[in-house]
């Protein structure tokens, strides 16, 4: 308690420097693969799917990011354990946030594809299982945790797939492809808005001041997509059909009218990852300023601090106008493969798949699920070549990721300890 | 700090784009043997030596071609197009370049003549099979489209018209080589022997043009099939 009442400002401070510099990270590294598709299938320029991300980057974290912080600050430890020493939990966490930043710089470095989300998870199960004890961890959510890790990269290739495949029968397997690209993408284009709005008014606007009931939400939903829809079918205006440029790939036209639908996609990729990777940076320090705030009492019921997010959300905008634009430039430059019609599939099929993740306040890694879509229009037969050897790494990364958080979140946690108690 | 991405390295190089200019490659090489011929029938060496190097630098590019394309094609690649019969095709290719090198080299080597009564059907002959590699070449390029179509419905439909076309086409060379062997025969004791045994080499080897367009073809239906 008197630790908490002595270095109470300077721990905050401590959190808010570590748990901004994660968010940094988040941007800089993380953001690239959500938008190198976008970039990649060459809809979007780097400069507008920067302005993309920037913008829904930071909504998705301010407005759907709260579940999966709440999670991350206190669904992973059991805090009743803690009644008497809050200040293990808040040297704790400071220690998780420390570790997995570490553990990123380490491991990017080296150019191994680790996941933020792994890390952090890792870090925090690694220091209350040991620091604590072993029942200080609520396994059973923890259980739940690993196991949206493999259930969400299946779900998002069986949503790419059945998505392409619609493509495939709706719009590039008929006598016209062009008119019934432009028939048929503002369908999907609802589709886009429907779900990220339906997500946003169910889960997110509680702390914006906004209560709205199921129907509310699905109304409102429905309005947005519709909306969002009717925006499309204007853009798609402009898109002629060229002859020309058809001789050599007949269906560069209709790609052309795919670009308008992937831009839609790519800012509901960024939102849904706003919305579930944020947590990782502010999770943590939102549990330290609760505990520090409330003057020790392990304040369950608090809500957390607008700023919190509005913190992270700033983070992962630096990060990405920092060093963000080079990752999204050469992950964009290496998977021109994904043409708009693949590369929509693949990206609404994640987006959804991971913002639907993070309503439930499940952490998990986009990148993954991104895997996971890809390989979806793979199975489709949609793309002449996949390296699988990809599989392999996300594995590899599982495996050696989350000891080395707990490791290194176990190490940092006794050395905290020794230095205030 | 290094942009690293397990997601980036997923996407490999198509191997639709290099297998496509490949058999463009073998095709502009084999369409060389027009020129070549006419050089012979006018029996300008010095034209024909030029044609004949063209050749063999054509068939020296698709050689890289194919190097280049086998070793990108690692194992752990997950493909539409079944690896076996990618490579298949890619042989198949090859030889069609090899085998235009081949005539060219040893019609220029010996100075080879072709009768003045076989010289016109000779031609037709030669771009009749050349025509059938011309068709392989139309028929591969419409791999992208039965990619992004899932190998099904009307893009499917369109390579399997493609691909009977090219059957029809390679019966018709066959005829004519029957024909053209008929002619030689009746001519040969008339000929010096051994230039008869080379004539019937180059007769079959123009009809093997042919015939390794038609099995890429086949080798490209196999794909439809599943």
């Amino acid at each position: 308690m008197e630790i908490i009442a002595q270095y109470g400002d300077v721990l905050i401070i401590l959190a808010c420097v570590v748990g901004f510099f994660m968010a940094w990270g988040v941007g800089a590294n993380d953001v690239a693969n959500a938008m190198g598709t976008s970039v990649g299938s060459g809809a979007l320029t780097i400069k507008q799917a920067i302005i993309i991300a920037i913008i829904f980057e930071f909504a998705g974290a301010y407005l759907a990011g709260g579940e999966v912080t709440a999670t991350v600050r206190k669904g992973i430890i059991d805090p009743t354990l803690l009644e008497g020493n809050p200040e293990l939990l808040v040297f704790g966490m400071i220690s998780a946030l420390l570790a997995a930043g570490i553990w990123l710089l380490i491991a990017t470095s080296y150019g191994w594809p680790v996941s933020t989300t792994h890390s952090i998870v890792g870090a925090i199960v690694g220091f209350a299982a040991v620091g604590i004890s072993v029942d200080a961890v609520a396994w059973g959510k923890v259980g739940k945790i690993v196991a949206s890790w493999v259930v969400s990269p299946v779900m998002a290739g069986t949503l790419a797939y059945f998505l392409f495949r619609s493509v495939q029968r709706l719009i590039l397997d008929t006598a016209d492809p062009f008119d019934n690209a432009k028939k048929y993408i503002p369908f999907y284009i609802f589709l886009v808005g429907f779900i990220i709005a339906m997500v946003t008014f169910t889960k997110g606007l509680k702390h914006v001041g906004l209560d709205l009931s199921f129907g509310q939400s699905a109304m409102m939903a429905v309005v947005a997509g519709i909306l969002l829809a009717l925006l499309g079918t204007w853009m798609e205006r402009r898109v002629k059909y060229n002859k020309k440029e058809n001789e050599d790939y007949s269906f560069t036209s209709v790609e052309r009218v795919f670009g308008i639908l992937m831009m839609f996609t790519a800012c509901a990729m960024a939102f849904a990852h706003g919305s579930n990777d944020v947590a990782n940076a502010v999770g943590p320090l939102a549990a330290v300023v609760s505990v520090i705030g409330a003057g020790g009492e392990l304040a369950q019921k608090s809500a957390m601090p607008a700023w919190i997010l509005l913190l992270g959300g700033a983070g992962i905008v630096l990060g990405l106008v920092m060093y963000g634009h080079k990752v999204i430039a050469t992950v964009g430059n290496n998977i021109t493969e994904l043409t708009p019609s693949r590369g929509f599939a693949a990206t609404l099929a994640a987006a959804t798949t991971v913002v639907i993740a993070s309503g439930t306040g499940l952490p998990i890694s986009t990148t993954h699920t991104l895997v996971g879509a890809v390989l979806g229009v793979g199975l489709a037969r949609g793309l002449s070549a996949l390296n699988l050897r990809v599989v392999g790494t996300i594995f590899m990364s599982w495996i050696v990721t989350l000891p080395a958080g707990a490791g290194l979140a176990i190490m940092i946690f006794f050395m905290l300890k020794g230095i205030f108690l | 700090m290094v942009a690293n991405s397990s997601f980036m390295n997923m996407f490999v190089q198509s191997p639709v784009k290099p297998l496509q200019q490949h058999i463009e490659k073998a095709h502009n090489c084999a369409v060389q043997l027009i020129p070549f011929f006419e050089a012979v029938l006018a029996q300008d060496w010095t034209e024909a030596e030029k044609v004949q190097q063209r050749i063999s630098s054509l068939e020296h590019e698709a050689d890289e071609l194919k190097q280049y394309l086998r070793q990108h094609l690692p194992k752990s690649l997950f493909m539409p197009i079944p690896r076996t019969t990618l490579l298949d095709i890619l042989r198949m290719q090859d030889r069609i370049a090899n085998k235009a090198q081949d005539i060219a080299g040893i019609m220029l080597g010996r100075q080879m003549q072709i009768p003045a009564s076989m010289a016109e059907p000779m031609m037709e002959y030669l771009k009749c099979s050349l025509s059938v590699t011309r068709q392989a070449v139309d028929a591969l390029n419409e791999l992208d489209e039965l990619v992004v179509t899932g190998f099904r419905g009307r893009e499917a439909d369109v390579v399997e018209k493609m691909i009977s076309r090219l059957e029809e086409l390679e019966s018709e060379t066959d005829k004519r080589e029957k024909q053209l062997r008929l002619m030689l025969f009746k001519l040969e004791t008339d000929l010096p022997p051994v230039e008869v045994m080379f004539l019937y080499n180059i007769i079959d080897w123009i009809g093997e043009l042919a015939d390794r367009a038609e099995q890429v073809g086949s080798r490209f239906m196999l794909l439809l099939a599943r």
